[in-house]
Order: C-alpha cells, then sequence, then structure tokens
C-alpha cells in the first residue's frame, strides 16, 4: 500500500516538473531532490557570504569616497543575496544553524573562487566584472529553476547583480583609460581572474555527477560546459574593448560553431582549491568562525532581552 | 561551539506603494518583532521596494494542506455559473 502511495506522489511530482508547475515548500517531492536543493542553495547562500569578504577588505582602502559608497553597497547586497538563499534553504527543512556549522567545518563548499586573494585594487574591478559576470550567466537560467522559494529569491538576486557587474567594469574602464601603471595594474588583475572565473561553472559536463539529474529536475537548465562557453563569448569583446589581452594563447574565433575556443582549465588547481587547499580556504574559514564567535554573546543578548521583554508584558496584561 | 540557539523566524510582508497589498517577499531570523522589522528593511528594501512592512513569526502562519488542495478547492470546481462568460448577452445588447 505504502508504496503505492509513494509511487503516485512521485508521479504526481514529475508531472508537475513536465508541466513547468513550481514545486511549493509543502508539496511532497523525492528525498534525493530535497536534498540536492539543500546543498545546491545551501552553498550559494555561504558563497555570497564568504564573498563578501575579499571584497570587504578594500572598503577601506578604496581610492575615493564615491567608490567607498559603491562597494560597500555591493558588499552589503552580497550579504541581503545570502540571507534570501539562507531563507529559501530553510523553507526545505533545515535549518540556518545547521548550514552555518557546515559551513565551518568545511562540510559545505562554497564558490573556491573567492579562495584566490585581492592584491590590489584592480582585483575588484576584475571580481565585479569577471566574477559578477559570471555569477549572472549561472543565476539567470535559476529564475526558472524548478523549487519555487529558490526562483524567486533569484528574481531579487539577479536585479541587484547587475549593477555589480557594471561597477566592476567602470573599474577597469577608469584603469584602461588611466596612466600605463593603471592600464598594467588592470592587465595584471585580469590575467589573475580570468581562469578562476572559468572554473566558476564547474566541472567538465562528463566529470559532474550531479548535473544530469539536476537537469531531469529542472534544478539546472543549463550545464557547466554550455555556460563557461557562453561566458567566454560573452566577455572576449569587453576585453577586446577595454584593450585587455586574454591570458589564453589557445583562444581562437570558430566560425563554425560560432563561437570561440579556448584553453583547457587548470583542473587540478580547480580541484585542489575545492579540497580545501587554495591561497585563502583557510584564512576565508578562519574569518567566519571568528565573526560568528564573537557574535555569539550578542545573539544571545538580544535573545534573553526579546524573552525578558515578554516576560513583562505578559506580566502586565496578567495584572 | 557557543551554545546552539536561533533567533526566531518571522514571515516578511512589504506593500510597495501606496494602494497596493502588502506581499509576501521572503523571512528572516530576528530575536524581537522590532528588529525583524529592522532586519527587512535592510535585507528587502534596499532600494525603495516598500513603503510598509509587516513581520509574523513564522510559528503563527497556519497553511492549508497542498496534499488535499484537490479537495479542499473543489467545491468551486463545477461552478462556472459564478464566471460572467458563463451567460450569453445577445449581440445587440451593448455595454453589458
Amino acid at each position: 500500500m505504502e508504496t503505492i502511495i509513494e509511487k503516485s506522489l512521485e508521479e504526481a511530482f514529475e508531472e508537475k516538473i513536465a508541466k513547468e508547475i513550481r514545486i511549493e515548500p509543502k508539496d511532497w517531492m523525492p528525498e534525493q531532490y530535497r536534498k540536492t536543493l539543500v546543498r545546491q542553495i545551501s552553498q550559494h547562500a555561504h558563497s555570497e557570504i564568504v564573498g563578501m569578504l575579499p571584497e570587504g577588505n578594500w572598503i577601506t582602502r578604496a581610492p575615493s569616497l564615491k567608490r567607498k559608497a559603491i562597494l560597500l553597497s555591493k558588499v552589503q547586497d552580497e550579504a541581503g543575496h545570502g540571507l534570501y538563499l539562507y531563507s529559501a534553504a530553510e523553507t526545505l527543512g533545515t535549518s540556518r544553524d545547521q548550514m552555518i556549522a557546515d559551513l565551518h567545518s568545511g562540510k559545505a563548499k562554497y564558490s573556491s573562487i573567492f579562495n584566490y586573494p585581492t592584491l590590489s585594487w584592480a582585483d575588484i574591478g576584475a571580481i565585479g566584472w569577471l566574477v559578477d559576470g559570471a555569477a549572472i550567466m549561472n543565476q539567470v537560467p535559476l529564475i526558472r529553476t524548478s523549487y519555487g522559494p529558490y526562483a524567486r529569491a533569484m528574481v531579487r538576486v539577479c536585479k541587484e547583480e547587475s549593477f555589480h557587474q557594471r561597477q566592476g567594469f567602470e573599474i577597469m574602464m577608469s584603469l584602461c583609460n588611466g596612466a600605463p601603471a593603471q592600464k598594467k595594474m588592470a592587465q595584471e588583475a585580469f590575467n589573475r581572474w580570468w581562469w578562476p572565473t572559468l572554473m566558476m561553472f564547474g566541472p567538465k559536463d562528463a566529470e559532474s555527477p550531479n548535473t544530469e539529474q539536476s537537469m531531469r529536475w529542472k534544478i539546472k537548465r543549463f550545464t557547466n560546459d554550455e555556460l563557461r562557453q557562453r561566458f567566454v563569448d560573452m566577455m572576449v569583446p569587453q576585453a577586446e574593448f577595454l584593450g585587455l589581452t586574454v591570458p589564453d594563447k589557445d583562444l581562437k574565433w570558430n566560425e563554425a560553431k560560432n563561437g570561440y575556443d579556448f584553453g583547457d582549465v587548470d583542473w587540478e588547481e580547480f580541484w585542489n582549491v575545492v579540497k580545501g587547499n587554495g591561497p585563502c580556504n583557510k584564512d576565508r574559514i578562519n574569518t567566519r568562525v571568528k565573526a560568528y564567535e564573537e557574535g555569539a554573546w550578542v545573539r544571545e543578548a538580544a535573545l534573553a532581552h526579546a524573552q525578558k521583554r515578554a516576560a513583562r508584558e505578559a506580566a502586565n496584561q496578567a495584572k | 561551539m557557543s551554545q546552539q540557539k536561533e533567533w526566531p523566524l518571522w514571515e516578511v510582508f512589504i506593500r510597495s506603494k501606496q494602494g497596493l497589498d502588502h506581499k509576501h517577499v521572503g523571512s528572516l531570523h530576528a530575536a524581537d518583532a522590532e528588529m525583524a522589522i529592522q532586519n527587512a528593511r535592510d535585507v528587502y528594501t534596499r532600494r525603495m521596494e516598500g513603503v510598509s512592512i509587516w513581520v509574523v513569526e513564522s510559528k503563527h502562519v497556519h497553511a492549508s494542506n497542498p496534499d488535499e488542495a484537490g479537495a479542499f478547492f473543489d467545491p468551486a470546481n463545477d461552478k462556472v455559473y459564478r464566471h460572467p462568460t458563463f451567460y450569453e448577452v445577445p449581440a445587440e445588447i451593448k455595454n453589458m
């Protein structure tokens, strides 16, 4: 009996997916679908939160008040994006504390791109232009992802993300139109960030174990390689406009496929950073853990204060 | 690690402009209602998305059961006569 019910529930679920009807929090869903979403959404949230760190360290050193205000605003947006996403993940039955514990223990991953250092101001331009550009490429299709709360969170995220990319491009443009030393800074930052950005789309399709099922469930809409190709095709003309050289000797226009051929990502480096051995992995997690632990007394005090006030109010009403 | 104790979860509703309903936009954690409203402002209205915010502690929201949606909404299913298109209006009759 139970298996029959289970089967009809699964059929109803598959039918919704086929008809592009969004799945909502209390709807029945296969356990693996729930797990996949919790993993993907929480990792996405962690990426937003950890993503504040490489840029945050430039807020005090931004070259003008305008740049400082813009960067502050962008970093605040990343915090907001993390919060939209955590709340979407919580609708699947996981808790905020659990997700944060998994980030701190290393069980949950976040985008490896944030394990690279921001050495100069030009890196802030490169991050906005390249990293946020790649994030947009990844995120826009997620507006149509099959899980309702995730899709709705992505609508908000994508609306805000395009300012991030434009401010980065503007920083790059100022540097490229500046003195030779500034142009050089821009090129060096571009060299540093180009390959790690291409890694953001994840492993090659053939080596991405989750892609096939995620595509069937319409959690993902395009494969890693499809998105990587689109990104290269979009960015090369922008780099040319800036007068920057793409650090890839194999980059070549391919008329037949109406896109660029490009060199292979250094997958050894990719897996090495994923496994925790990138230049900043330890530093990033230590910073998060420290902030969390040092903030514990504030969270406890706020809760104690709220409870005390609620008790006082209840006592007053009882009088 | 410190004691694991989460702030309660709140659902956030925002009126985007005068004349429109408050609409659910998401949720957040806060110690009390006042903090929930301030956090909602920072998280959900950074670009003037709202002129008014409601917060409700999530545990106070009661919902219909999606598994019973078919039967639950069934009473409205066969009452097509509740829609104006059910009625035939002669072509000569204007403005109805």
